[in-house]
């Protein structure tokens, strides 16, 4: 088939400005072009010098942001992907992965699941995860728009397309689920509106209301190259394992376009910092920013991780040292021939890995009346998993707290949160996290901007603010929106109701839940089968 | 210490071939099994030639193939028609 493409490709006829001689016509009798050729041929002179408006006017705002480009021409895409063979790939995938989504629905895929606890991952990747696809597919077809290179041009359009294909095939996938469990329906329209949701939303909003080098940084690099092993690879393993075969599939077949844009994430930082060295203090900036940005963000994913997957794959900690310590040593290594040093607070994120994913299903614990998708308190065996993975903080900070809040279950005195909480101005995430190195102290900070004061979770949300005051102070928070009469009315059920909550079955724990009653009559004899084991 | 280069292949019959490949031509290489993927490192480079991947498919490849069963990785990317390299020489 390859082939086939390949000969109808080498007999089109001649480029009609080679016909007519202004440049030397290639020659026809070459067998077939080779990948390098190809490439060329196919991503430049695509583009021109404009004549009835100045360049300036028609790129408006590839300047503004004070990064200096000499010479588009020096970009390369090292995959050398050119749209024909891209369009190729993609369908082929697709076909692979709706031939895999038809027989989990054919043979009801979804009572093979590990439990019914699983699907929690996925009404919380659906909410989360999920528009930030499409604000990924947007956010690169606007730099595709306003790069002034047609290296940077083409592959933006793939990535753009790439990601719009993402967001319909988890879609697509995950509505054969929302045929049987609650928290998933409503996923656009909670998006929007539900608390932590913001969190991930306020993440891209940032990052689209960026430039777009800033953009290609915040997204293309930070988050595709250093972080995006971190959300995917443990996630579909999780899938693999927890029986959920067509989420699988589109985690892996979404992965090999990630392939391509964690490419095109280090492509971008090399050509900014060869381009100019004025280039370097505006690209640490921002890999500064994005790292801390996408790190918070990230802790979503070591809760899921480390609490949620009913059978566990690695820790957060152990895929942190894999993805980050690792891979991202071995990349800052590389990069500091430009002057571009490891991200400032690195060392603050690698000693968080072992308190994040803790302290985030705590604040979900506690606020399970809020949340769109099921929580509980791990049992004995989920416990000494999490003590023997984390021998440094588990046992010490964070078991003690879920034996008090399983024995109050017991007494029938399940704790719930009823206040609201102060969120971070930057990263939105209620103030639950600690002091690095002292985890028994809750780490505040703040600042003052224009006679009101702004409170931070960390340096790192604080240091963001600081560089751009003016972004920040309109950041929409869900606490201070419903505190303002924003969001539907002043007590939970009004606020519930406007975030289109079904309450009683999306949310509050598993534990008598719709979703656990169904999981019950598909496994009536799971129950005695744990009890004989 | 030394820079890893890396690949993450799913686990399935069309990347069985280029695994295979990848072992025999990269001395040293350490396979990690996940569930449904297999990552491949090596230190400093990590190469898939085009003739030892075709001998065990027992057809022609193309290097851009590749992108079908490619999950993630880690290094800077050379390809050409011959040959797939992640490494951290420049």
């Amino acid at each position: 088939m390859i082939d086939a493409l390949k000969s109808l490709f080498g007999a089109r006829p001649a480029p009609a400005e080679a016909v007519q001689g202004e440049k030397e016509a290639p020659k026809m009798t070459a067998k077939k072009l080779g990948l390098r050729q190809r490439y060329e041929h196919m991503t430049r002179g695509l583009d021109w010098e404009t004549t009835y408006q100045k360049m300036d006017d028609v790129f408006p705002y590839d300047s503004f942001e004070g990064i200096k480009i000499k010479d588009w021409s020096a970009w390369e895409d090292p995959f050398r992907l050119t749209m024909d063979t891209y369009w190729k790939f993609q369908a082929e995938k697709e076909r692979k992965l709706y031939a895999v989504i038809d027989s989990f629905a054919q043979n009801n895929g979804q009572t093979n699941l590990s439990d019914a606890r699983y699907a929690n991952v996925l009404k919380l990747f659906l909410t989360g995860v999920s528009p930030l696809e499409y604000q990924a597919h947007r956010g690169f077809a606007f730099a595709g728009r306003h790069l002034r290179g047609a290296g940077p041009r083409v592959a933006s359009q793939m990535q753009s397309l790439d990601e719009l294909r993402h967001l319909q095939t988890q879609v697509h996938t995950i509505s054969h689920y929302n045929k049987f469990f609650d928290g998933i329906g409503e996923f656009p329209h909670m998006h929007d509106r539900v608390w932590y949701l913001s969190v991930p939303k306020s993440f891209f909003d940032d990052a689209r209301s960026a430039g777009p080098f800033e953009y290609m940084i915040a997204i293309g690099f930070a988050f595709e190259y250093l972080l995006t092993n971190l959300l995917f690879v443990p996630f579909m393993s999780g899938a693999a394992y927890n029986g959920d075969m067509s989420t699988v599939t589109f985690g892996f077949s979404a992965q090999s376009d990630e392939s391509r844009h964690m490419t095109l994430g280090i492509e971008v930082i090399k050509f900014l910092l060869e381009q100019h060295p004025d280039n370097l203090p505006i690209v640490q900036k921002w890999v500064d920013k994005w790292f801390w940005r996408g790190f918070r963000v990230l802790g979503l994913v070591a809760m899921m991780m480390d609490y949620m997957l009913p059978k566990k794959v690695m820790s957060w900690k152990e895929a942190w040292d894999i993805y980050f310590v690792e891979a991202g040593g071995s990349l800052f290594e590389d990069l500091a021939r430009y002057g571009l040093k490891i991200p400032k607070y690195a060392d603050v994120a690698t000693e968080a890995a072992e308190h994040i994913s803790h302290q985030n299903w705590a604040i979900f614990y506690q606020y399970t009346h809020a949340a769109a998708f099921h929580t509980w308190a791990p049992d004995k065996e989920h416990l000494d998993w999490l003590s023997a993975k984390y021998p440094n903080t588990f046992d010490k900070y964070y078991r003690p707290r879920w034996e008090l809040w399983a024995e109050q279950e017991k007494e029938g005195k399940r704790f719930y949160n009823n206040a609201l909480p102060q969120l971070c101005q930057t990263c939105q995430i209620p103030m639950g996290y600690t002091e690095p190195g002292d985890a028994s102290t809750i780490c505040f900070r703040e600042t003052q901007f224009k006679g009101d004061t702004y409170h931070f979770c960390s340096d790192g949300c604080k240091d963001i603010f600081d560089g751009e005051p003016e972004k920040y102070v309109q950041a929409w928070l869900p606490v201070q929106q419903i505190f303002q009469g924003n969001c539907g009315g002043p007590t939970v059920p009004d606020v519930l109701a406007w975030y289109n909550m079904n309450v009683g079955a999306d949310n509050m724990d598993y534990v008598g839940s719709p979703d656990e009653k169904i999981w019950k009559e598909w496994h009536p004899d799971a129950d005695a089968a744990r009890k004989a084991v | 210490m030394a820079q890893i280069a890396s690949i993450t292949l799913l686990q399935n019959d069309d990347a069985r071939p280029i695994i295979d490949a990848i072992m025999a031509d990269n001395p040293g290489v350490r396979v990690m099994h996940f569930n449904g993927a297999v990552k491949l490192d090596c230190d400093n480079t990590l190469t898939i030639n085009r003739a030892s991947v075709e001998e065990r498919l027992g057809r022609s490849w193309e290097p851009q193939e590749i992108q079908l069963v490619l999950v993630s990785m880690a290094g800077n990317l050379d390809e050409d028609d011959d040959h797939f390299t992640l490494s951290w020489r420049h």
